[in-house]
């Protein structure tokens, strides 16, 4: 059960992702943000790359953590 | 939540170390350039390393005094967590090689020492599948760590210091001494140290809780 609604909001999620992208297109050649992650050779591409892909892991070990967690209680009962 | 503060402070410090690590300024020496930013990742890699071996040697010393395999399933699990930083760490060593030594595996001996300290451990973690019965593969296994251990330090510490090596802290380069390391970068550098440890040492726990279910009739 809670594995459907968690792709359940995965997919929305993703869906409303690519309207944001959709939405932003125009004005990805402005704003401080963009011109941000274009500055130092484009470096800071690089940097949230690995942040996501940090992020990625830390969330993966949190997931795992509370199956665990989980299992654990259970086997105390 | 309250006991899991660790994580929370080992996530916050290594997403400043993944940020701070590539916007710093650091200086450019030699044929280095910006590679020098691999101290903020790869060294730390050596770090969780030690720290898990030591974890497991001690829990190996503590199984060969009173034989209860509570301590076998620390050491065992420490090992194999120390032995996958230590991977991690002579492959980003390796790429670093490739673009500063001139070769991804030469015949620098920190590089071929390391590989002989890792392999050590690796050939730990084979005896122990190879031995079936539980009390015999903890006896034959801690006395290995032991063994281990005692090579792992002179491998990767002493020998790389004693003769020239391209890495840092060789008997003709300059080392981790105070002097040596930017103070910018240290700034960096030791909360790096603390939040990689932190990242092995929650590995390290996940991994004991598995094999703690896993293995019910020893954990009662």
């Amino acid at each position: 059960m809670i594995n459907r609604a968690f792709s359940f909001c995965l997919t929305l999620t993703l869906l409303l992702v690519s309207v944001l992208a959709n939405a932003q297109q125009q004005d990805t050649e402005k704003g401080a943000l963009n011109e941000f992650f274009r500055s130092n050779d484009k470096i800071y591409v690089i940097v949230g790359v690995l942040v996501i892909i940090f992020l990625g892991i830390v969330l993966f070990l949190i997931n795992l953590d509370r199956k665990i967690s989980k299992l654990e209680q259970r086997d105390k009962k | 939540m309250a006991r899991h503060w660790w994580k929370a402070l080992a996530i916050l410090l290594l997403i400043y170390v993944i940020i701070a690590g590539f916007t710093i300024k650091i200086p450019i020496i030699g044929t280095n350039g910006q590679s020098s930013r691999g101290l903020f990742f790869h060294v730390p890699m050596w770090i969780c390393m030690y720290t898990m071996f030591t974890i497991s040697v001690v829990n190996s010393l503590l199984y060969l005094s009173k034989y209860d395999l509570k301590r076998d399933v620390y050491a065992s699990s420490a090992a194999r967590v120390g032995a996958f930083f230590g991977v991690l760490g002579f492959a980003t060593g390796s790429l670093w090689a490739t673009y500063t030594w001139g070769g991804t595996l030469t015949d620098d001996p920190k590089q071929i020492c390391t590989a002989i300290a890792i392999l050590i451990y690796m050939a730990y973690l084979v005896l122990r599948i190879s031995i079936h019965d539980i009390d015999k593969r903890a006896r034959i296994s801690a006395v290995f760590n032991i063994f281990a251990f005692a090579l792992l330090i002179p491998l990767t510490y002493i020998i790389p210091r004693m003769v020239d090596s391209l890495h840092p802290g060789s008997a003709s380069t300059p080392g981790f001494a105070s002097k040596d390391t930017d103070g910018g970068m240290k700034l960096v550098l030791y909360p790096a140290f603390i939040g990689w440890t932190l990242l092995s040492v929650w590995i390290y726990t996940l991994l004991v809780r598995y094999k703690k279910l896993e293995l019910k009739n020893i954990f009662k």
